[in-house]
């Protein structure tokens, strides 16, 4: 390895020709330049960051904070909402499957009250049909017997006429009640 | 722009790891008087412009949704507003501009210093003994303000055995006035030393064998010095806040 040369105060060049062997930063002569500059841009900085900056980027963080915090209040008022709205949706489902059975239960007996009344209703027109017939039933069989009393009184009385006699008519419905009486 | 040729010029190695810190007038001339526009002028400027693109410009859309620009700034901000409020307490927080002028400046000074040909402002001790001595004077001041003389109960540690308590207390004051001077010096020397580092493995370069083993230790110092630049404005600006702790409670 070569030496490594320090530096002489002759290598810095002309501009530098004053300052001390070794760190420029221990050259005093342009501490006075340096500073100047140095408090020249610390104001500037200053006021421009206390001025502009730093209020602007405060707003701009408590404008996003309160968007934040209203967007999650929002998020959940339409939460509970939603919540709401879904009970509400199973109670009327409740509600309506109660009401269904109501209505199934009441059509029901409904129709079983109707058929009950339309049932008792034919039974006894049926009763009555019947005990009609039995009745036209027993008159036709009452008017045959009668008709058949006749014609053999009739018979009786025209055989006994036949044969020469005189036909008593009272002893001809005796003897006529007497053989249709079984 | 301070940096002078490297290499071998005069055909050995010819190492100037300190000529990036020269102090030049940027128009011309030799003399570097108090009001010259010299090189340190210009790199303050740009660290200004930086300053403002991010926090004035990046912000002025002022979106709920911000741009990334923006997001930086805001990231910033909160970065400083956090810590200022976590380590001084809340009624340190009148304090905050300040504090975030002195981390913008460095945090930018120190990146803008890192750009190739660049002059970093923040590797000068007549900057960083004038940061610390502000502070320093500040945090005097504020002490004595809020608390009047109980401020130095600082330097008494009420909670030592009575016969330690005068050792403790030169102990104490001794510490009080050697913060400004650590406190400047760790800014300027780390920054100082990692540029100076990086120019001495530049200078071997020259060497043809050496050179691809020069450029990688130049990229890690890079890498290295780019955490160095970030980890320095925040030490310095936490630091701040310590002791802006102390001035507002003084008792330990």
């Amino acid at each position: 390895m070569a030496t490594v040369t320090t530096e002489a105060a002759g290598e810095y060049g002309a501009d530098a020709a004053a300052s001390a062997p070794g760190m420029p930063q221990l050259n005093f002569d342009h501490w006075g330049n340096q500073i100047f500059w140095l408090l020249i841009t610390l104001a500037v900085i200053y006021f421009v960051l206390s001025r502009i900056a730093l209020p602007r980027i405060a707003a701009v963080l408590a404008e996003r904070q309160g968007t934040i915090t209203n967007d999650l209040a929002k998020a959940e008022e339409l939460k509970r909402q939603a919540g709401e709205a879904e009970q509400a949706y199973d109670k009327a489902l409740a509600d309506a499957r109660a009401e269904a059975q109501n209505i199934i239960a009441e059509a029901k007996a409904e129709i079983a009250a109707e058929l009950k009344v339309a049932t008792d209703k034919a039974d006894a027109e049926i009763a009555a049909r019947t005990a009609e017939s039995e009745k036209a039933i027993s008159e036709i069989r009452a008017g045959a017997l009668d008709n058949v009393k006749e014609v053999a009184r009739d018979t009786a009385e025209a055989l006994v006429t036949a044969l020469g006699g005189r036909a008593d008519s009272a002893a001809i419905d005796a003897a006529v009640a007497e053989r249709t009486k079984g | 722009m301070a940096v002078e040729a490297q290499g071998a010029e005069e055909g050995g190695l010819v190492f100037h790891p300190m000529d990036q810190f020269i102090v030049k007038p940027l128009f011309g001339g030799s003399e570097v008087g108090m009001f010259t526009i010299t090189n340190v002028t210009l790199w303050m400027f740009l660290a200004v412009l930086a300053v403002v693109a991010l926090m004035v410009l990046g912000t002025s859309r002022r979106a709920i949704i911000p741009s990334r620009t923006q997001s930086v700034g805001e990231l910033a901000y909160g970065f400083v507003y956090k810590m200022v409020e976590d380590v001084a307490g809340k009624d340190a927080l009148a304090f905050f501009p300040y504090i975030m002028t002195l981390f913008m400046f460095i945090v930018f000074a120190n990146f803008l210093g890192l750009i190739p040909m660049s002059f970093t402002t923040t590797s000068h001790f007549a900057v960083t003994v004038v940061l610390a001595l502000l502070v320093f004077v500040t945090v005097t001041v504020v002490g004595f303000v809020k608390n009047g003389s109980k401020f130095l109960g600082l330097f008494w540690v009420a909670s030592a055995p009575l016969a330690l308590r005068p050792v403790l207390a030169v102990i104490e004051v001794i510490s009080y006035f050697v913060r400004p001077v650590s406190h400047s010096i760790r800014l300027a020397g780390n920054l100082m030393a990692g540029h100076a580092v990086i120019k001495v493995f530049a200078g071997f370069a020259a060497i043809a064998v050496v050179s691809p083993i020069s450029v990688v230790a130049i990229t890690a110092m890079y890498g290295l010095e780019i955490l160095v630049s970030f980890i320095q404005a925040y030490v310095f600006t936490i630091l701040t806040c310590v002791y802006l702790k102390d001035a507002l409670h003084p008792s330990h």
